[in-house]
């Protein structure tokens, strides 16, 4: 052990608590049914009725190789693979989240430079921020009249708060000294803008695109939930209406996976756009 | 003062002091700066130093007074006007040479890339940077490094006047002394009109043809231009054996030790302040001229 690096060393123990905790679990599921009693009753009460228990880790990992395996079956509205849903559900939260960064960004730059509008727009953001995304469900399912784009409407509602608010700080933030070689090279506003104060500002804004990301993920699964029909968060759902606690548990685990892929594709950029002083 | 090439006409400077009231940073200030002169200007911390050269910059509104660069009004920063901020201020993100071509591409636009690239090289490797190095952001630079790419970069926009402000503040004695040979070398080139603030009175000797020396504030004015008569070209080690450089020197350390504060404080009362001529040479034919000279300026300074 004492050759490993740490990292070697923090895989190796990951390992080790993640393969203790499902035995744990495993074990401690009660092997409450024989196989073949469980088997015949499932028959008797129609095709794939699952049981009503926590189910094993096994079983969630043969569910796992199943669904994995054929991820964009569609076999009508109630059976589609699990890669269509969570399509759906990026999908969902990409749109919500890009109309998001097209106003919160130029507008936070905006309040970032004056004041003026700075003072002006405060008191509404300081009402409209805190609302839970999902009070403006019935509002917007009423205005839009559409499922779908009521699901992005949240997102986007969701999403604008932390990209506008880091974005005004971070341009407000910018060195006095660096805008001053800009005015001393004179730059044009437009040209200040995008050489001086985005590169300036961009740790800040990709911090709350970051933060905005993580958000939309955390509500798009209750939103579906809330609108039904297709993504990850309905199909969560669906299968608790089906006591697929199987499913259930491995849907969980993929929004965790997704929502890793997207905070790791932000860290990229993140690391991308960050200067030392 | 109308054919100088800088003139700076009654400069009033009054920011409010935070209690309510007023402070006069300076009042009515005059002087004047020839074409291709390098001026010094020394004076205590918080006399206005920065202040004036803000507003020679272009970057901050005086109170009242004008500046004229060539006959013209200065008003808002221009790329005749480069500027050597004392904290170097290069852009982080940028490397040192995309930190000049910066300035080059906003002063030249109809430049092709590869032009900029090499006018960029070429200045770059006048401080003494080249190679791999010039690839390297700020922050992999050593603070000597990072003067001379801030150097670098106003240099290579060519400006007619250039405002240093301590720019050497945040380095150690050695660094100090080859940037400082470094600067004289692309000025003698160019012959560009340079104005620097300094606290260190051997690199203003070494440095200019001319110190203007500054009384403390508030009321701060400029009190005396010194005229530094040691030929050129100058270097380090020979500059103190001139017989002047001594005497010129004892002169600026009792202005800074007991004059500024003794010449501190009075309200200008409306009347225009400009900085009375000091002028020691003991190499003139007659030591008789000096002393004339030195009473004059004693006149100067007291009426
Ligand atoms: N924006 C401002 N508002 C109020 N007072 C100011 C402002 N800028 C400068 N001052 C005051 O003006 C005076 C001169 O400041 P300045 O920065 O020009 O000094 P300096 O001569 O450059 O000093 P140093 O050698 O320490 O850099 C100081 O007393 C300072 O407190
Ligand atoms: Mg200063």
């Amino acid at each position: 052990m004492q050759s490993l690096s740490i990292n070697q060393r923090a895989a190796v123990l990951s390992v080790v608590m993640l393969v203790v905790g499902l035995l744990l679990w495993e074990v401690a599921i009660p092997q409450q049914q024989l196989a073949t009693e469980l088997t015949e009753y499932e028959l008797l009460a129609g095709g794939g009725a699952p049981r009503a228990a926590v189910p094993p880790p096994s079983d969630i990992l043969v569910r796992a190789w199943e669904e994995l395996s054929d991820p964009f079956y569609d076999a009508g509205p109630n059976d589609k693979g699990i890669g269509i849903q969570i399509g759906y559900s990026i999908y969902r939260v990409l749109t919500g989240y890009l109309l998001a960064a097209l106003i919160a960004i130029p507008l936070g730059f905006l309040i970032g430079m004056s004041p003026v509008a700075y003072k002006a727009l405060n008191p509404f953001i300081q009402v409209l921020r805190p609302i839970s995304p999902l009070a403006w469900m019935p509002l917007a399912l009423f205005i839009i009249q559409d499922s779908e784009a009521s699901a992005i409407f949240v997102i986007f509602i969701c999403s604008i708060w932390p990209m506008l608010i880091n974005t005004a700080f971070g341009v407000a933030g910018v060195r006095r000294d660096w805008v001053n070689v800009a005015r001393t090279h004179e730059l044009g506003a437009l040209r200040t803008a995008f050489q001086v104060i985005l590169p300036a500002a961009a740790p800040t804004i990709v911090t709350g695109m970051r933060i905005s990301i993580g958000i939309a993920w955390l509500v798009i699964v209750a939103a579906e939930m809330l609108v039904g029909g297709t993504g990850i968060g309905y199909f969560v759902w669906n299968e608790w209406n089906n006591l697929d606690l199987t499913s259930v548990i491995f849907s969980i685990l993929m929004i965790g996976v997704v929502g890793m892929l997207l905070d790791a594709a932000f860290g990229a950029l993140q690391r991308f756009v960050a200067y030392a002083e | 003062m109308s054919n100088t090439f800088l003139s700076i006409e009654r400069l009033t400077q009054i920011f409010p002091d935070g209690a309510g009231g007023t402070l006069t940073v300076f009042e009515n200030a005059s002087f004047g700066i020839e074409k291709g002169e390098f001026v010094c200007i020394l004076g205590h911390s918080g006399c206005g130093k920065s202040t004036i050269m803000n507003i020679l910059a272009g970057l901050a509104e005086p109170t009242s007074g004008v500046v004229k660069m060539d006959g013209f009004e200065v008003s808002g920063p221009s790329l005749d006007r480069g500027v050597v901020f004392q904290n170097y201020s290069l852009l982080p993100w940028l490397s040192a040479l995309k930190n000049v071509t910066f300035g080059i591409k906003a002063r030249h636009p109809d430049w092709s890339k590869d032009r900029v690239e090499a006018h960029a090289r070429e200045f770059l490797a006048k401080v003494g940077l080249e190679g791999e190095v010039v690839h390297r952001k700020p922050s992999q630079l050593s603070g000597g490094m990072r003067q001379r790419v801030s150097i670098a970069r106003a240099f290579a926009n060519e400006p007619k006047l250039l405002l240093l402000d301590e720019p050497f503040g945040a380095l150690d004695a050695l660094t100090r002394g080859t940037i400082q040979e470094e600067l004289l070398k692309i000025w003698r080139g160019t012959n560009q009109t340079v104005f620097m603030i300094t606290h260190d009175i051997d690199e203003a000797i070494l440095l200019s043809d001319r110190i203007l020396l500054m009384t403390n504030g508030p009321h701060a004015r400029v009190a005396e231009s010194v005229d530094i008569t040691i030929p050129r070209p100058r270097n380090r080690t020979e500059i103190v054996e001139h017989p002047n450089y001594y005497a010129i020197r004892n002169h600026l350390v009792h202005f800074l030790g007991e004059r500024s504060k003794a010449l501190a404080g009075k309200a200008s009362g409306g009347e225009t302040q400009s900085p009375a001529t000091v002028r020691i040479d003991r190499t003139a034919p007659s030591a008789t001229e000096e002393d004339a000279e030195g009473e004059r300026r004693l006149r100067a300074v007291n009426d």
